[in-house]
């Protein structure tokens, strides 16, 4: 039985990265005694996947994994079994069957939204005059910036990648292009949205929050957990 | 959740953060308005190798049973955060409360290898106190040091309080209502420390004072007070089934050295190999319960979700029970997926067969700690393992599918002569005959291969070989080269392939394992010029150590290359560690005469740990 698990990732344990995340849900899987599927052969694993990879340093409430079951219990059950076991800053919201023929989580994000609030540790208050300039900021006909790879630098427009970008009271809330298609980090948005309004860019100023990880068309964008069911 | 010690833009700019954000599965939580002492357990290295060592796991878990104590953990800073600390005076902290160290009643440093002696000096100066325990006032943590390295701690007995001379798991509580009182009244430092030296296993060293003789060894060792103990003995656990034992110990997040569950079935060695320090001063050897081990293999499995278990001792196959225990943690292989790591087991019908089970016969090798080249010279080491149980074993092996052998040997040993260094050669060529003897042509699968490795034996206090010369650097090379052009010389030199060890590293060891009190300026002058970190070669710098020891006129071979007399006084003479300096003589002798001694289950050799009054010493007896 293929589920697909949402889970938070919070707090400190956003300096855990991608890789030791997987291990940590390895783990809580066998102190909460599910009935996870091994492969075969001569070291078998469980066969679990994940969704997008977190970087390190964001929080997020809409992350994702997909794993095979021997056998499950019920939805209420299996969340209670894993939070009682995963630490704190981790904790399991939703679970679900995947419907017949769903793809795995890995292959079908569309995009995320994100809410970027201040850091307490730093003193300076340039948020408030990012928020102040979201709008005009929004009628720009093109957002260049220069991306930088390991071979080369060119200038992008992530104009298209920005489906929302929204004041809200205390922050940014931004809905992204994300995945193997098109994909945009936050920081980049934060970073020209600093250009545009003249402030120094510093990515510790701010905190990235994912709110949601989609899948599905730009008009039309469902939530991850939507591909199944509860049970 | 805890408010981090570190901000967002130094935890975001250096490697692996998750080292220095505690918050791990199974750490202990505690209200610190019901606690009165609190202490700090530090593993100076890197919080990978520390998190893997099962010792410190067991002293959180026993000092955090007691409902008066929180013990958190703390760990070397790497090079890249020491770097940022140091620039923006940020104080090291432990990880479960992000506190300050100085903000602890105690600092406890388990002190396992010699090459970490800088690293203390770290941890000392990153939490900003004074390096020298003369130094340091009572508003300090008291720091304590444990450990091996503790049989002869002179070489940093000047930056400890004191040590604690054994196995935790006996004399702690006694030195904890200790310093409640002395946290809680106005007993001076100078007052508590001469009470703690009164307790069984502390050794104080301001309260010995050791004088030299114009030739550079000890003249005396003598106690500053008349109430003093003269000697320390080294603390033992004699009930070992019902030793305390962290059945849900922390679980890191990023991968540890040790990513499994540590299952100790054994305390101590009955072998008595002469180089081997861990096989002299944890005697008496110690078994578990076997019905206990089973229950802890379970519970430790469920309460951490490791999907790995390993067995600790110092030679898995003496344990009595071993076939009960593996045969359990292999039926948890089939119904819970358990991958069982085995530890290195004498090669027989019994372990090729459990070995077969556990691994993949193609990936895995077969090891031999050979340790000497000849009959002749395993028998001066008394190391009981001859070359037929080599050839032996490893001709099964080739039988069961197995086609890597991996050999262990060490270059210098004491009276290691040319026909010894050929021998090492010889043994790999046999070895490899036997394999194309046992297998037949159409059942080969690729080479065999058999990879040899020398170390650079250093000699360690409490074995019979204290007395002994270590060679020069040179000379290892040397000899190194000699094997290696042997093994070019060998009929099957394609299948066999031989690597030793860097040299330095070695000496320096064996300067400071066998080291007295005024190796502390030299270890302070070198930590000073930036020393951290020489357990790894990436920033060891031989060079660096050398013109420190130049410039305080200490004479490296004085402590490596020179052969002690029996009479001379020992810098480590006044600590107790179990065996008697009289049967290290008689063993020094047998030795020197090429004589085995039989291992402690054939026949008591009265090395004097039976005063202990467990364990092995009386098995025959129940």
């Amino acid at each position: 039985m293929k589920l697909r698990i949402k889970y938070e990732k919070t707090g400190v344990l956003r300096f855990i990265g991608h890789l030791d995340v997987m291990r940590l849900f390895q783990k809580a899987i066998r102190r909460a005694k599910l009935d996870v599927a091994y492969s075969k052969g001569f070291s078998p694993h469980q066969i679990i996947s994940f969704a997008a990879p977190m970087p390190l340093g964001m929080t997020s409430e809409g992350e994702y994994f997909d794993g095979d079951f021997e056998s499950v219990t019920s939805t209420e059950d299996m969340i209670n079994r894993f939070n009682a076991t995963l630490p704190d800053g981790v904790k399991v919201h939703d679970i679900v069957i995947l419907d017949e023929g769903a793809k795995p989580s890995m292959s079908v994000v569309t995009a995320s939204d994100y809410y970027i609030y201040k850091n307490e540790e730093c003193e300076n208050d340039y948020l408030n005059k990012l928020i102040a300039s979201i709008d005009t900021f929004s009628l720009e006909p093109k957002i260049e910036i220069l991306k930088k790879t390991k071979t080369k630098e060119e200038i992008s427009d992530i104009k298209p990648a920005i489906y929302k970008l929204e004041a809200r009271p205390e922050g940014i809330y931004m809905l992204l292009a994300s995945g193997s298609a098109l994909n945009l980090k936050p920081e980049l948005v934060i970073e020209a949205l600093c250009k545009f309004s003249g402030v120094e860019y510093n990515r510790y100023d701010y905190m990235v929050h994912r709110l949601e990880t989609y899948m599905g068309e730009k008009d039309n964008l469902k939530s991850l957990i939507e591909a199944g069911k509860r049970f | 959740m805890t408010k981090l010690a570190l901000p967002e833009r130094i935890l975001m700019n250096i490697d692996k953060p998750a080292r220095y954000i505690g918050n791990e599965v199974n750490i202990v939580k505690k209200d610190l308005s019901n606690i009165d002492i609190r202490i700090a357990m530090c593993f100076p290295d890197v919080y990978e190798i520390g998190m893997s060592y099962l010792g410190l796991q067991i002293l959180y878990d026993m000092f955090n049973k007691r409902e008066d104590t929180y013990c958190e953990r703390v760990f070397s800073p790497w090079p890249d955060l020491d770097k940022i600390m140091r620039e923006e005076d940020i104080k090291l902290f432990t990880l479960e409360t992000q506190s300050p160290i100085m903000d602890m009643d105690m600092l406890g440093i388990t002190i396992q290898y010699e090459m970490c002696y800088t690293n203390i000096l770290q941890i000392l100066e990153l939490s900003g106190m004074p390096l020298y325990s003369k130094d340091r006032t009572k508003d300090m943590p008291i720091v304590i040091g444990g450990g091996p390295c503790t049989v002869n701690p002179e070489p940093i007995a000047d930056f400890f309080d004191m040590f604690y001379i054994g196995e935790g798991e006996t004399s702690y509580d006694e030195l904890l209502e200790l310093i409640k009182t002395y946290k809680s009244t106005d007993m001076d430092k100078e007052d508590f420390l001469r009470r703690a030296s009164n307790i069984p296993g502390i050794y104080v060293p301001s309260m010995h004072m050791i004088s030299y003789n114009p030739d550079g060894t000890v003249q005396e060792i003598s106690t500053k007070y008349d109430d003093i103990p003269k000697t320390i003995k080294r603390q033992v656990v004699t009930d070992f089934s019902q030793v305390s034992y962290p059945l849900a110990p922390v679980v890191p997040y990023i991968k540890a050295t040790q990513d499994r569950v540590c299952l100790e079935i054994m305390r101590g060695c009955i072998r008595g190999c002469r180089f081997c320090q861990a096989g002299m001063i944890y005697r008496p050897t110690r078994q578990k319960d076997v019905e206990m081990l089973k229950k802890y293999a379970r519970a430790m499995l469920d309460n951490t979700g490791y999907e790995e278990i390993s067995l600790s001792s110092l030679s898995s196959s003496d344990y009595e029970s071993l076939d009960e225990v593996l045969t359990y943690l292999i039926s948890l292989k089939d119904e819970d997926h358990v991958n069982v790591s085995l530890p290195s087991l004498r090669i027989d019908a019994f372990s090729l067969d459990v070995m077969s089970k556990v691994q993949d016969i193609r990936k895995s090798s077969l090891t031999f700690a050979a340790e000497a080249g000849t009959q002749r010279l395993r028998n001066v080491i008394n190391k009981g393992i001859t070359e037929e149980d080599i050839l032996n074993g490893s001709r099964q092996a080739f039988i069961g599918g197995w086609d890597k052998v991996k050999l262990y040997f060490m270059l210098g040993l004491p009276t290691e002569n040319e026909q010894d260094l050929l021998g090492i050669a010889e043994l790999a060529e046999k070895i490899s005959e036997e394999y194309f003897d046992a297998v037949p042509k159409e059942k080969r699968n690729g080479r065999v291969m058999i990879n040899a490795s020398a170390s650079y034996f250093v000699p360690k206090p409490f074995t019979p070989f204290q007395w002994a010369p270590m060679i020069l650097p040179e000379e290892f090379t040397k000899r190194a080269y000699y094997v290696k052009d042997s093994f070019m010389k060998q009929k099957n030199k394609k299948s066999l392939k031989f690597t030793y060890h860097d040299a330095y590293i070695s000496i320096l060891e064996g300067v400071l394992a066998r080291g007295d009190r005024r190796l502390s300026k030299t270890i302070y002058d070198v930590y000073k010029k930036g020393a951290i970190f020489d357990a790894w070669t990436e920033y060891f710098d031989m060079d660096k150590y050398k013109d420190t020891f130049a410039q305080n006129n200490v004479d490296i071979e004085f402590y490596t290359a020179r052969e002690r007399q029996v009479t001379e006084i020992l810098p480590w003479d006044h600590i107790d560690a179990g065996v008697s300096k009289n049967f290290l003589i008689k063993e020094w002798e047998r030795a020197k005469n090429e004589t085995v001694t039989p291992n402690c289950r054939m026949n008591c050799s009265g090395c004097g740990s039976a005063t202990y009054g467990g364990g092995v010493c009386f098995e025959a007896k129940n």
